[in-house]
């Protein structure tokens, strides 16, 4: 493994993430730039026929223990860590999720070596690996190199189509052992979303707020908009933890992913965490005070402006052309 | 009970950004410093902690610019004590940051023994890592991230930390205390403070200022910024001028175009 480009598979009740074989698939264009074998580092409790699902990597190590049945970052990052100290890869790419979240920074500590949060893509220029990277909540890229190997590399969800990571072919698996103890953070159990009334994921039309809505009063003029275009009110966090809207509307990272047809961002930064969960949809308009905002990198169309004050234009024109087309 | 919360300043993004000359981070001298987001709402979770079970809470800061604010502010929400670090050298990565924040827990007297310490999940400057569980791993803790709901058994010395998995899934955890924990949301908003409290608490209130560590070569290599800069975001968009309904009237046809009404 010396010398190679490694992915951390990330497994979650019993199923390997979409960001996972995107890294996969960075990881591979990387590995092969290199001239050096890809492999995969998966761990969990019976999870040997999903490390034969890893067919994008050409070999797989594994670990299965019974304390690793749940994501508990200290116990995970202890495996994963006993798993590369005696084959330092070139590079570890770990996705960037609510699952895996801390277990990078934790590794990076226990190897002694950098860990590179945040990443968009990895290239390999004159033999160095540079990672770009995007902070500030989407408002600049930073290139960056991270000596020591191996280099923990963090990535956003979509750094590459999850379908180029998925790869139809049996990879050697080799299982290792390692010796763990008993954590002090257990799992009691898992709490499913209330699904309350409006699915998100069957939606054509979604009009969603962030913090530049304002207030909980202006949430009406984005449902008079979805009302208008036949659609639903989603949120972004600040939204839905001030109370506003309910916590099946959230969409991002911790929340929904939706691809409607349209997705009109209002008052949307547009933070990674956000772009997560609705960079698919088809057509993207966002309104924006800040023409710096980073949504309108993603946005097909965009209006800089108040929110609130367009959105009474702008429901008026859709009802006006509805009303015009139904009398034509 | 004994809270502590880990309190960081970072760049207001709502400003712009500019990079600085060198082309390797940001002109500070452009940048407004705000409370990271979830650090408050770490805050906001100790008091009311402590609303429910007693106690105190203990806020350690990292010196920066307007951070007496947001200490001051801490002190008139109920925090009855405020620790500030001073003495390093500003632009401070997130892994040296949490190396003198558990540096000052470690020494300074009257931090421990705390059953939680309690900081913001992430900072949207955290290139190299996160603080809650580098200060987890520093002191020895437990850790756990992504928070929204905190209870907890004190006999039996164990939080019930429920943590935020993707597709609004959520974890109920049990955790030994103390713990590091990364709050991501408190139970309810941050409460709003009037400015006029938060002035009496300036006369009222002292901060104290320690030194921090000084922080030696820790033998690990650190992210080199090879180049910063701004997310230009003109490409992408086709942006729709003129007044309200001006662009209104555009983005409509635009829409109708697309057959999406
Ligand atoms: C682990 C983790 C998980 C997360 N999960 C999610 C998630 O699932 N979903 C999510 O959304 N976020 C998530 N976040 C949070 C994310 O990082 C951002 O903080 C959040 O998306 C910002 O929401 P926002 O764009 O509404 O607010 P802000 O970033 O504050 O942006 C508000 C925008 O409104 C604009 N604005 C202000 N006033 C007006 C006005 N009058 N008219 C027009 N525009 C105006 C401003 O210019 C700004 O661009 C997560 C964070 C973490 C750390
Ligand atoms: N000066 C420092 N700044 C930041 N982190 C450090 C520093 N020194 C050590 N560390 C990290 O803190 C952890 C514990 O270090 P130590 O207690 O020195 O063994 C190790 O993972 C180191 O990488």
């Amino acid at each position: 493994m010396k010398g190679s480009i490694c992915v951390l598979a990330e497994q979650w009740r019993g199923r390997i993430s979409e960001t996972t074989y995107e890294a996969l698939a960075l990881g591979r264009e990387v590995a092969d730039e290199l001239g050096v074998p890809l492999t995969a580092i998966l761990t969990g409790w019976n999870v040997r026929d999903l490390a034969l699902t890893l067919g994008a990597a050409d070999s797989v190590v594994y670990v299965d223990h019974p304390l690793l049945a749940e994501a508990i970052p200290q116990l995970w990052a202890a495996a994963v860590t006993q798993v590369l100290a005696e084959r330092r890869p070139r590079a570890l790419l770990v996705p960037l999720t609510n699952v895996s979240l801390g277990v990078s920074t934790l590794l990076a500590m226990d190897l002694g070596v950098a860990a590179v949060n945040f990443c968009k893509d990895v290239k390999v220029a004159d033999g160095q690996l540079r990672a770009l990277c995007v902070m500030y909540g989407g408002k600049i890229e930073a290139t960056v190199e991270a000596p020591g190997e191996p280099a923990i590399l963090c990535l956003w969800p979509g750094a590459r189509p999850a379908d180029k990571g998925r790869v139809d072919r049996s990879p050697a698996i080799e299982q290792v052992t390692v010796t763990l103890q008993d954590s002090p953070v257990r799992l009691k159990r898992y709490i499913e979303p209330e699904t309350g009334g409006v699915d998100l994921t069957r939606q054509d039309v979604l009009v969603a707020v962030g913090r530049g809505i304002q207030s909980r009063d202006n949430i009406a003029l984005a449902e008079d908009l979805a009302k208008a275009l036949g659609g639903a009110v989603a949120g972004s966090r600040p939204v839905i933890d001030q109370g506003w809207l309910p916590l099946a509307r959230q969409v991002g990272k911790s929340g929904i992913t939706v691809k409607p047809k349209l997705y009109i961002a209002l008052g949307i930064s547009g933070a990674p965490e956000h772009i997560e969960g609705m960079k698919d949809s088809g057509v993207i308009v966002a309104i924006n005070s800040d023409a710096r905002a980073p949504i309108f990198n993603i946005a097909h169309y965009g209006i800089v402006a108040d929110v609130v004050e367009t959105l009474p234009s702008l429901t008026a024109a859709i009802e006006a052309k509805r009303t015009a087309s139904h009398h034509a | 009970m004994h809270i502590l919360v880990l309190l960081k300043m970072v760049p207001d993004v709502v400003e712009d950004l500019e990079v600085a000359a060198d082309g390797k981070a940001l002109d500070l001298e452009y940048l407004r410093m705000i409370l990271n987001e979830s650090d408050d709402h770490a805050l906001e979770q100790a008091l009311l902690l402590k609303e429910r079970h007693g106690g105190t809470v203990t806020v350690l800061a990292l010196d920066a610019p307007e951070v007496d604010d947001a200490i001051f502010t801490a002190l008139a929400k109920g925090t009855d004590r405020a620790v500030k670090i001073v003495g390093f050298d500003a632009g401070l990565s997130t892994r040296q940051a949490a190396r003198v924040f558990a540096q000052a827990i470690a020494h300074e007297p009257g931090l421990l023994p705390a059953d939680l310490i309690l900081t913001g999940v992430q900072a949207i400057d955290d290139l190299d890592g996160l603080i809650a569980p580098m200060v987890a791993h520093d002191l020895g803790l437990p850790f756990l991230g992504i928070i929204t709901q905190l209870t907890l058994d004190l006999p039996g010395k164990t939080a019930s930390a429920v943590k935020e998995y993707p597709g609004g899934v959520r974890g109920e955890f049990a955790v030994a205390m103390p713990a590091v924990l990364g709050i991501q949301a408190a139970e309810r908003p941050p409460r709003y403070i009037p400015v006029a409290k938060v002035r009496a608490a300036m006369k009222s209130q002292k901060i104290d200022c320690r030194p921090g560590a000084t922080l030696a070569d820790g033998g690990w290599p650190a992210v080199q910024v090879v180049e910063m800069k701004r997310n230009e975001p003109s490409g992408h968009a086709e942006m729709l001028e003129g007044d309200a309904e001006l662009a209104s009237e555009k983005l409509c046809a635009i829409l109708a175009g697309h057959g999406l009404f």
